[in-house]
């Protein structure tokens, strides 16, 4: 079994907790007296739960939503499907146990539909993104086929949007 | 040119003046703005996009499209068990600002009494002037949280009036009304034979229970005209919808009227708006959320720069006291020292005045920085 679903309480969210987790999800570097301010707690209250989310695992970590396109050199990133094939001693969790250990791996989720597992895969070139294809993925013996899409362009990542947005057209002040 | 005298009898609105200041500078953070900051629910743009793309360009029938007044009365029932006919009870117009202009010219005689609670959307003291009728200024108070009361109806002279306007969750002050508030309300209306206007346009913004409207109270839904619309729960002000709700009677008149202006609502706009009840409940609780979030920072920074603002829970505003007793003034140099725009209360009308009407429909990061700043001014 997955070790993420042993406490079922750490997925009993509500109220406070589930607010933090809204307002972290959309901004990580919210201070801690605007989240009490937001969420309309005290800020002792929302440390606390901030701890808690993060020692239970709720919250796994904070990261910049960066647009790749902006960055020198530009990184490489490819979308690999995995088929996999499982018998009675490797199962989902085992292949990608081994899988998420690469740095490589950005993310990398099970799916349904044609293929097992969609992996993120992400390199400063598109050699390298390859060789790491041919030589690290594609040899692990319960990975039947890859696919590889080089990612072309960025829109959306995360809720973001990679456009500078749209103005704000409206009367500075109105009725 | 000679101008009509109801005309000249009535000032250019005092948000102008602020639109002027605020338009000279570059750096402006406005917290004056009373619409969204959101843009509609793509669904309901999709909608309006498919509508032209279909070639839905004709008129649609005066009252509005016979779907989406069979929509609006589904969702008024499903929201507040109020039973509307879509033929005869229900109108669509081009925002719920054009409902009002309607009503006040289909229900007041030149001389007539409209009470009117303020402060208030500055749009209902013109309209009734335009209409020939007297307005009864009934001030609400910062000490009674801008809830409107039997007692302040008549003290200052309602009982003569023949209507009474009312908007809850209100603009400028963000106050809410709970059914119980309501109650006294309905019953001088009743007492006094008020027709009551009741804009709710704001009802889908409401953060503390559920909105309750006074036509849903015994008695009232035969006197009264319900105001909704739109722009604000699905940001969709540009788009220009709104409906009225009421009695047969003052419906079709409001129709005779709106026949001869408008002829019908916009087509795209109704076809958008269609959309959105079927489809943007989801879009108008997320919107819903987000000011709340930032309803309880302003809340909080107010409270801790010391200034003294009543607890608004409903609508996008929050109506603190300004800091200084000329709120005019200090709306001006806080716009000139920090560029940071606020709307001084006093354009509201009675009640107002020595008060800032701040709108949170902007993004959290200007908020913050307007909030920082406005600390700074006053520290």
């Amino acid at each position: 079994m997955n070790g993420r679903d042993e406490d079922a309480s750490s997925r009993d969210d509500g109220g406070d907790r589930a607010e933090l987790r809204a307002l972290l999800s959309e901004n990580a570097r919210h201070s801690i007296a605007d989240l009490a301010r937001l969420a309309d707690m005290d800020e002792a209250a929302v440390e606390a739960t901030i701890e808690e989310l993060e020692s239970e695992g709720v919250i796994r970590g904070y990261q910049a939503v960066v647009d790749p396109s902006r960055v020198e050199p530009e990184p490489v990133r490819a979308l690999v499907e995995c088929n996999v094939t499982l018998d009675r001693e490797t199962g989902y969790d085992d292949i990608a146990a081994r899988l998420v250990e690469f740095p490589e791996a950005n993310s990398l989720r099970l799916v349904s539909g044609d293929y097992d597992f969609a992996l993120e895969v992400e390199g400063d070139s598109m050699s390298e993104v390859s060789r790491f294809i041919a030589e690290k993925v594609a040899p692990v013996p319960e990975i039947t086929q890859t696919v590889t899409h080089y990612i072309m362009d960025t829109y959306k990542e995360r809720g973001i949007e990679m456009s500078d947005g749209h103005e704000d057209d409206r009367l500075s002040v109105s009725p | 040119m000679k101008l009509a005298d109801r005309v000249e009898a009535v000032p250019p609105s005092g948000i102008r003046r602020f639109f002027e200041l605020a338009e000279e500078r570059e750096d402006v953070i406005s917290l004056g703005v009373g619409e969204p900051d959101f843009a509609a629910p793509w669904s309901a743009r999709e909608a309006a996009i498919d509508s032209l793309e279909r070639g839905r360009t004709s008129y649609t029938a005066n009252r509005g499209m016979a779907e989406l007044r069979a929509a609006i009365a589904a969702h008024v029932d499903d929201r507040y068990d109020l039973q509307y006919d879509p033929d005869e009870e229900v109108l669509v117009t081009a925002g719920a600002s054009e409902a009002l202009d309607v009503a006040f010219r289909a229900l007041v005689d030149p001389g007539d009494r409209v009470a009117v609670a303020q402060p208030a959307y500055v749009s209902y003291v013109p309209g009734v002037t335009f209409a020939g009728g007297e307005v009864v200024d009934v001030p609400t108070r910062a000490a009674e949280e801008f809830v409107l009361t039997a007692e302040a109806l008549e003290r200052h002279g309602a009982a003569d009036a023949e209507l009474l306007v009312l908007c809850y969750p209100n603009n400028p002050t963000g106050a809410t009304m709970s059914r119980d508030e309501l109650e006294p309300v309905a019953r001088f209306a009743r007492e006094h034979d008020l027709t009551v206007l009741s804009d709710e346009i704001y009802a889908a913004l409401t953060y503390a229970g559920e909105h309750a409207s006074i036509a849903t109270l015994p008695g009232m839904a035969e006197r009264t005209i319900v105001f909704n619309g739109f722009s604000k729960a699905y940001a969709m002000t540009g788009l220009r919808l709104g409906y009225a709700l009421g009695p047969p009677a003052a419906v079709t008149a409001m129709n005779r009227i709106h026949q001869y202006s408008l002829l019908s609502a916009p087509t795209t706009a109704q076809h958008a708006a269609l959309d959105a009840l079927e489809h943007c409940g989801n879009a108008v609780a997320e919107m819903r959320s987000q000011y709340d979030r930032r309803r309880r920072f302003v809340l909080s920074r107010f409270a801790e720069m010391g200034i003294d603002c009543f607890e608004a829970t409903g609508a996008f505003y929050a109506f603190p006291e300004s800091p200084r007793a000329d709120a005019a003034a200090f709306a001006e140099a806080l716009l000139e020292e920090t560029g940071v725009a606020v709307v001084p209360g006093g354009v509201f009308g009675a009640g107002g005045a020595g008060h800032l009407r701040v709108s949170y429909a902007t993004g959290l990061a200007d908020l913050r920085e307007a909030m920082d700043r406005i600390e700074r001014f006053v520290g």
